[in-house]
């Protein structure tokens, strides 16, 4: 594969112009700093684009720095999410006092997870760093799906109301999904790797535009009956 | 047997947490009372019907676009889809499911008129921004 296609590159500008109007809508609705780390890590993954950009036309796309660069920083960025993750699980326990336990143990299982991945490709293959970081990123996605389910399941237990914190933690499980359903489907068929590409990176724009919507459109004071949504006719 | 596992899980659970979301925005705009232009421009009176929806959709395209609400947009058309597919086949078996998705549908063709809605209030505003320039 010679390089990103038009499409792409036009999928990655509207990614990017999506994340910064995720932190202009925040702004303008008086909600930044209620949600600072969702804002801190939309503007993390600007800083990350550009970084990757700059990679790109340096050494081009091929090239085993752009690649290294492309997966440690999607890494980072999960990491970066499960933080902002953490900060909802703290707004939906707030009435628990929880919020240093939570804390400790967000950090238990990033490092849970780094270890077992590493674990994992250890034993199965030659190409340790490359394969490693896949299988990472994998993990990383499916743990932060398995949180969403968890903090889902809170918000039902909690009878959660503000309409704006059940959007961003759906959106939030929509995303996580979809990455770690994609990257493990890459994991099963690596030679679909160049057309998941793409597809990847419209995954990517669903997250900002969702948050986007919620900040605009959801005011804080508003309020939805989850189990509601969670209701289905037997 | 690992990547395996974590694919189906991660499909199902995309599931679960598609059709809630889609629900959530759903929720949000049936709070919301359409005015009475676009009751008459929609043909919605009081409850929307699914049989709507595409019309409606024909209408909202032809206003211009708010990139704010262009996901939500497309993920009520997502699930539209999946509740006439469901309604198509699972449904035919299960009488209280049918209806369900009938109402679901229903649901979809009103959030496509309040985003129609918006979308003219949007451009009216422009309009006048326009005018006043």
């Amino acid at each position: 594969m010679s390089g990103p296609g038009l499409s792409q590159y036009l999928v990655w500008c509207l990614c990017t112009l999506f994340e910064i109007a995720v932190v202009m809508c925040a702004l303008k609705k008086g909600a930044f700093r209620q949600y600072l780390l969702l804002n801190f890590y939309m503007l993390a993954s600007v800083a990350v684009t550009v970084a990757r950009f700059d990679v790109l036309t340096s050494y081009g796309f091929t090239s085993p720095q752009y690649v290294y660069v492309y997966y440690y920083s999607d890494a980072l960025l999960t990491i970066f999410l499960y933080f902002a993750l953490a900060s909802l699980y703290a707004r939906v326990l707030s009435e628990l006092k929880a919020e240093r336990y939570l804390r400790f143990a967000t950090l238990l299982l990033l490092a849970g997870t780094a270890l077992f991945s590493y674990a994992v490709v250890q034993q199965s293959t030659t190409k340790l760093l490359s394969k490693f970081v896949v299988e990472l990123s994998q993990n990383l996605y499916f743990v932060g799906l398995v949180l969403t389910y968890i903090l889902w399941g809170a918000i039902l237990k909690m009878r959660e109301t503000r309409t704006r914190v059940i959007q961003l933690v759906l959106s939030l499980g929509v995303y996580f999904s979809l990455f770690a359903a994609d990257y493990a489907l890459r994991n099963l068929y690596p030679s679909t790797r160049s057309v998941l590409v793409l597809v990847q990176q419209m995954i990517g724009c669903f997250l900002p535009l969702a948050w986007a919507y919620a900040f605009w459109f959801s005011p804080e004071e508003a309020r939805l009956a989850p189990s509601r949504l969670a209701a289905v006719p037997r | 047997m690992m990547a395996a596992f974590i694919f189906v899980v991660s499909v199902v659970i995309f599931l679960q947490f598609f059709v809630f979301y889609c629900r959530s925005l759903i929720a949000v705009s049936s709070k919301q009372a359409l005015s009475p232009e676009v009751q008459e421009v929609t043909g919605i009176q009081k409850a929307a019907s699914g049989e709507d929806f595409n019309r409606v959709m024909q209408l909202l395209h032809l206003c211009p676009e708010r990139p704010e609400d262009r996901k939500g947009i497309q993920a009520i058309g997502a699930y539209f889809r999946l509740l006439s597919f469901v309604g198509s086949t699972v449904a035919r078996l299960i009488p209280s499911m049918k209806s369900w998705t009938e109402l679901e549908r229903g649901n979809c063709t009103y959030f496509a008129a309040i985003a129609l809605e918006r979308r003219i209030s949007f451009s009216r505003d422009m309009l006048a921004q326009q005018i006043d320039a």
